[in-house]
């Protein structure tokens, strides 16, 4: 019960006090386990660029799953097993606390950190990493994914990386950017005059879709993000849209649309083969690869208003899979194929919706925001990040798909559009 | 005055015939001319020839009307549709009337939406509405080869805001002369 209301109060407290964060917490998970992340010990000279402790705890806390002690709230600042009473933390209700030390080898940085159990007094894990200068940022991620997978049994995406579009008030620069899922290293990696929507990551985190008109109508390109090569895919007759790569990365499904009749295409690219796979006069667009690699999800609008369908890539059966409202449209897929999150409208607000793939349960997971769209799944199925309006600008949030942890990334200027969460870099 | 009345109330049933002609592959029939041929012999003889040659006019009044017609260059449309409202119809007719006499004249027909709904869909439905006007100006005289369709779905808004006003003013195709 005191840590119900504990949990309550800084519910409150976070969402009153509107700092110049990178992330706001909104909502957070009832069942979040309290973690104590101790500052890091730094054995080497001078001062540490990066406070990688601080980055574990700011992961753990957005998660969700950890509610984080702050440091000046602690008894005392161990950095090594024989120094730990585990009284101060029993007298602190933490359930976990994590230990560390850094120093340097040769140019490199070396880390090694211990998880302790709390209530049993017993070391859970001690692990060490290692990581290039300008690597600390990277080294506090893989941190927090270890400690994450080892105390929620789920992959932690700490790691992994957003792109999103960025675009100025008058719409006269588009900007795709790169990011940590954290928001920070924000780095520009195309910047163009013309729109660019609907960016999709390659399965193996290496290449990056989108539709660009930078050719006065919209054409779809690939950019290999090592390189910054970019390459024209999809620049048939009419329009071309909605790119999405199939699970095995081999395939891009696609909408291409010609007088007004957008249809579904797989374009094979090896062969560089193109297969239309619907046909219809209504509008058909935003297919989306079932984990199978066989089904693929669409939006459509042959029952009149925009609704879901799902087509067999082999057979070619329809089957229509939204039901509830008059608007349900860009429908993505958590990994285990389990969870369909898509864009809802109810009572003509536009939010974001997560159905049970198998009993068709639906549950509408954002309410705060406004005119939410573009929902991006996160590789290990836990959260989804979206764009939504606020104060007449566009910025990003992410709710968990089970509704109860919410964050929002506000941007430090323009409009935040279309993101797109990375899998998870092997 | 009365005259521009009928002149519009005449543009548009002949546009509305022309609209619900082209669903179906209506054609009109030519008014029949006269039925009995009379024979005639040609003689010029004793005749004075005289200058018949009329002057051709323009009327100013129509051209003006038109001209001020195809001022109208954007076109608005209800959310989540892509059917043409009445409102437009009589600038659109001025449009493929221009068209059909200019033909070497290219447009450009820029579809957008509204930012509700998905970014995807809504460039399907840009699409839609320009096809809907492109189609629209072929009925009325415009050739395919001078109608050019592009979307830029909810990307290029022409007024900022989240309200109806504003969402009303985006949902629209701009008629876009080549110069």
């Amino acid at each position: 019960m005191v840590v119900r209301v504990f949990c309550l109060a800084l519910l409150l407290i976070s969402s009153v006090v509107r700092a110049d964060l990178v992330i706001e917490i909104t909502q957070g998970k009832q069942s979040a386990m309290p973690i104590a992340v101790v500052p890091f010990a730094w054995q080497g000279e001078g001062r540490l660029p990066e406070d990688v402790s601080a980055i574990i705890t700011s992961d753990l806390e957005h998660s969700g799953y950890f509610r984080t002690l702050p440091a000046v709230g602690m008894i005392s600042q161990p950095h090594t097993l024989e120094q730990v009473n585990y009284a101060d933390w029993s007298a602190l209700q933490q359930d976990y606390v994590v230990i560390g030390r850094i120093w340097p080898n040769g140019a490199e940085y070396m880390a090694e950190f211990q998880v302790l159990d709390v209530h049993s007094r017993i070391e859970l894990l001690r692990h060490q990493v290692r990581g290039q200068p300008g690597q600390l940022r990277d080294m506090a991620h893989y941190i927090s994914d270890f400690i994450f997978e080892r105390l929620t049994g789920v992959p932690g995406v700490f790691s992994t990386k957003l792109v999103y579009v960025t675009t100025n008030r008058e719409r006269t620069r588009f900007n795709l950017n790169y990011a940590d899922a954290d928001g920070a290293r924000e780095q520009v990696i195309y910047s163009s005059k013309h729109p660019i929507i609907s960016p999709a990551w390659s399965p193996d985190g290496q290449t990056v879709a989108y539709v660009s008109f930078e050719n006065g109508r919209s054409e779809i390109y690939f950019q290999h993000l090592s390189s910054g090569r970019r390459e024209k895919v999809a620049a048939f007759k009419g329009s071309n849209s909605a790119p999405a790569f199939s699970p095995d990365g081999k395939k891009l499904a696609f909408v291409r649309s010609q007088l007004g009749n957008p249809d579904v295409y797989v374009l094979d690219l090896e062969s560089r083969n193109l297969t239309r796979l619907t046909r219809h006069y209504s509008i058909d667009t935003e297919p989306q690869w079932m984990p199978n690699g066989r089904d693929i999800l669409f939006t459509s609008s042959r029952a009149g208003g925009p609704q879901i369908y799902k087509i067999d890539t082999v057979d070619k059966e329809v089957e229509r899979v939204t039901f509830e409202g008059n608007y349900n449209a860009r429908a993505r897929i958590t990994a285990d194929g389990r969870k369909m999150v898509y864009v809802h409208q109810s009572n003509g607000r536009f939010h974001i919706a997560a159905q049970d793939v198998e009993s068709g349960l639906v549950h509408i997971l954002t309410s705060e925001t406004e005119l939410d769209e573009s929902p991006s799944v996160a590789p290990n199925g836990s959260m989804v990040v979206y764009a939504a309006s606020e104060a007449d600008r566009s910025i990003l949030a992410a709710v968990s798909v089970d509704g109860e942890v919410k964050f929002r990334l506000p941007s430090k200027f323009g409009d935040v559009r279309e993101p797109a969460w990375s899998p998870i870099f092997k | 005055m009365q005259k521009t009345a009928l002149y519009k109330a005449l543009g548009l049933t002949l546009g509305a015939l022309l609209i619900s002609a082209c669903s179906s592959t209506g054609e009109v029939s030519e008014g029949s001319g006269s039925s009995d041929p009379v024979a005639t012999e040609s003689q010029t003889d004793g005749t004075t020839a005289v200058d018949n040659n009329t002057v051709s006019g323009k009327d100013m009044e129509a051209e003006a009307e038109a001209a001020a017609l195809r001022e109208q260059t954007v076109f608005y449309f209800d959310f989540d549709q892509s059917t043409l409202k009445a409102d437009g119809k009589p600038s659109l007719m001025a449009h493929a009337a221009y068209l059909k006499n200019n033909p070497a004249t290219r447009v450009v027909l820029e579809g957008h939406a509204d930012e509700r709904g998905t970014v995807e869909y809504n460039l399907a439905l840009g699409e839609r509405r320009a096809m809907t006007v492109r189609r629209f100006l072929m009925a009325n005289g415009a050739a395919a080869n001078q109608l050019e369709v592009v979307s830029f779905g909810e990307e290029r808004p022409a007024v900022m805001g989240s309200n109806e006003a504003s969402y009303a003013k985006n949902r629209r195709v701009e008629v876009k002369y080549q110069r």
